[in-house]
Order: C-alpha cells, then structure tokens, then sequence
C-alpha cells in the first residue's frame, strides 16, 4: 500500500489561513490504514483546527468527509453537489488522491495535509516499512523475494557490496544489507546456484528516470 | 464511603479506557471544556490487556495536539488506580480539579462563551 505520515498541524493551520470554508476530506484507502489520513484523522485534524482558529477569533468552517478513495473518478464524484460550499479542500489521500482531485475540481485550492512517503507494508501498527520502488520490471523472481531496488541503498543488482557488514548496511546499523537477505533466503530454499547467474544491467526505462507513465490496458477498456 | 469529591466534572462511563479515542477527549475541550481526565486500571491489570496502555498512548496523542493548537497539553491526564481505590479516584479528582483552576479556563472555552455573548 502506499504509506503517508501525517503533516504537522502547525504547517497545515499555516496552509489553510487563506481560506473560510474549509472540507477536510479523508481517504478510507491505504492512508487509513497507516493511520495518516482515514476518517479518524480527519475527524482529529478538524477538531484541532477548530480549537485553534475559534481562538484567534476566526469564523472558518471545517466540514468533514472521507471517501472511499480519492483516486477513482466515482468516488470523487460524490462530493461534486457540495463542492461550491467550499473555499479550499484539505485532502488527505495521498498525493494521488491530491493530484486526482486537483484535476477533477480545477477551480478549487487543494491543500495537501499528509507528507506521501513510499510503497510498503505494515510490520506492526505504527511502524512501516518500504517494500517496493515501483521500478515497472520486477525482479523479484531472481532474487528470493527480497527487493534490492527498494531495500538496497544502492539499488546493486549483484551485491552485496562491501558496505554490507554482519548483515548490516553501512548507511545504518539498524538497516539490513538486502543482499545479505537474499543470500540466506536462496540457501534455505536451496536455491543458491542462481546467485552465480550475473544479472545483466538493468532496464531503467520503466521506471520514474523514464518520465511519468501510465498502464494502458485496451483488453479491460471499455 | 461519603467520599467529598468536587462536583464540577461529568463522568462518562466506559467498559474499558482502551474505548476512549483521541477524538472524545478533543471533542471535550473543543466543547470547552477546562480538562479531562482518564481513569484506568492500574496498568498490568487491564482485563482486555492493553486498554490502558492504549488510553495512554492516547492521551499523549491528545496533550501534544493541544500543545500545538494552543490549549496547552497540561490539561489533559491519566490516572491509574484499581476498581476497590475509590478514596484514590476522590483524590485524583481533587487533584485534577486543583490542577485546573490554577491553569485557568481553558482559551477555546473563553472564545466560545465570547462568540456567544457577540452573537
């Protein structure tokens, strides 16, 4: 899922000074359930807002929604009808959720309230962790599971390299080499004559380096 | 037990601390409310394990949102005490009430009643 933190409430009260009628929309998707910006949150955030602006003698109006995701035209759409009530929409969602909405209200200030961080997964609630760079040709049938482009800092294709110490990386203690990872993982599934095949220089076209992309499926297009 | 307890506070009742949401207690004071307090069992003997753990955590949440919105993160506390403690919970009351006033009402309570008497 994608993982978002949330923004600093002092950072979001300076964002929404501007405006009076303010919609705090949530996203009942993937920033729910790393608790950044579910329903939860929105109802927490408004309220915090509200505490903070009815003390500077302010009249802003924080009303609140969540959707069931912000990046589906058909969810968006169902807050078409009360979108003229609003100044600006402090949105949430990811920042895709933010951009979708952008397109889809042009007329109407969008205000970001969480920080998008990366692809990962929960380890135990309140931590996660990076599982995936979205490289667009994964490799992970080669290297037992374990994914060298997000969870190697170097991205090396046929590591470790010689930063990798006691299972360590060298960029931090706390951080396991992911070489490290797929080497003990090919020995237990005895698999370790694949780590001698030299992966070929990889094709980086399909990832952010070749410009933003899209997945066009005309067999699913109606 | 003819305890004397402060009279200024409503109790709300809740089958476990590990209930009480980050929103109820902001819910509290964004009503006007001066202070909250929470009440749990004392920690180690939660029946659901780790409600009151989770109500703490809580209330962190909530004393540092009230820190950054101005209200100040001081009114918000939790206490720990076993279901057979009821002179500790009249104490902790006493205490909390005590707290309170020398914090002075709470800023968003003030806005409120001066909206009020503007409108």
């Amino acid at each position: 899922m994608i993982v978002a933190d949330k923004k600093p409430i002092e950072e979001i009260i300076e964002t929404v000074k501007p405006y009076d009628r303010i919609l705090v929309l949530g996203c009942n998707e993937c920033v729910t359930v790393c608790e950044a910006g579910g329903k939860k949150e929105v109802e927490v955030l408004a309220s915090a807002l509200r505490m903070h602006f009815i003390q500077q003698g302010s009249k802003k109006n924080f009303d609140e929604r969540t959707l069931e995701r912000q990046c589906d035209h058909e969810y968006l759409e169902e807050i078409r009808d009360i979108m003229d009530n609003y100044d600006a929409v402090l949105s949430l969602a990811c920042g895709v959720g933010v951009q979708f909405m952008a397109e889809k209200y042009h007329t109407t200030p969008l205000i970001p309230g969480v920080n998008t961080c990366f692809l990962g997964a929960t380890e135990k609630r309140g931590l996660w962790t990076e599982r995936c760079q979205a490289c667009g040709s994964c490799v992970l049938a080669h290297t037992a599971g374990i994914c060298p482009i997000s969870r190697c800092a170097k991205r090396v294709m046929n590591g470790p390299c010689g930063g990798s110490t006691g299972g360590k990386c060298e960029i931090n203690k706390d951080v396991d080499c992911a070489w490290q990872l797929i080497i003990d993982r090919l020995r237990d599934l005895d698999r370790m004559d694949e780590y001698e095949i030299v992966t070929p220089i990889k094709d980086w076209s399909t990832e952010r380096a070749g410009g933003p992309r899209t997945v066009a499926r005309e067999d699913v297009q109606v | 037990m003819r305890l004397k307890c402060p009279t200024n506070f409503r109790i709300i009742r809740l089958p476990c601390t590990g209930k009480v949401d980050v929103i109820h207690m902001l819910r509290a004071f964004e009503k006007g409310a001066d202070g909250v307090f929470v009440v749990g069992c004392m920690e180690g003997d939660c029946h659901f394990k780790t409600g009151n753990f989770r109500a703490r955590k809580r209330v962190e949440q909530v004393a540092a949102i009230l820190d950054t919105v101005g209200v100040g993160g001081e009114r918000v506390r939790m206490y720990n005490l076993s279901s057979g403690e009821g002179p500790l919970f009249a104490q902790y009351a006493i205490e909390m009430d005590a707290h309170i006033r020398a914090l002075g009402p709470s800023p968003v309570g003030t806005a409120l009643k001066a909206q009020m008497t503007a409108a």
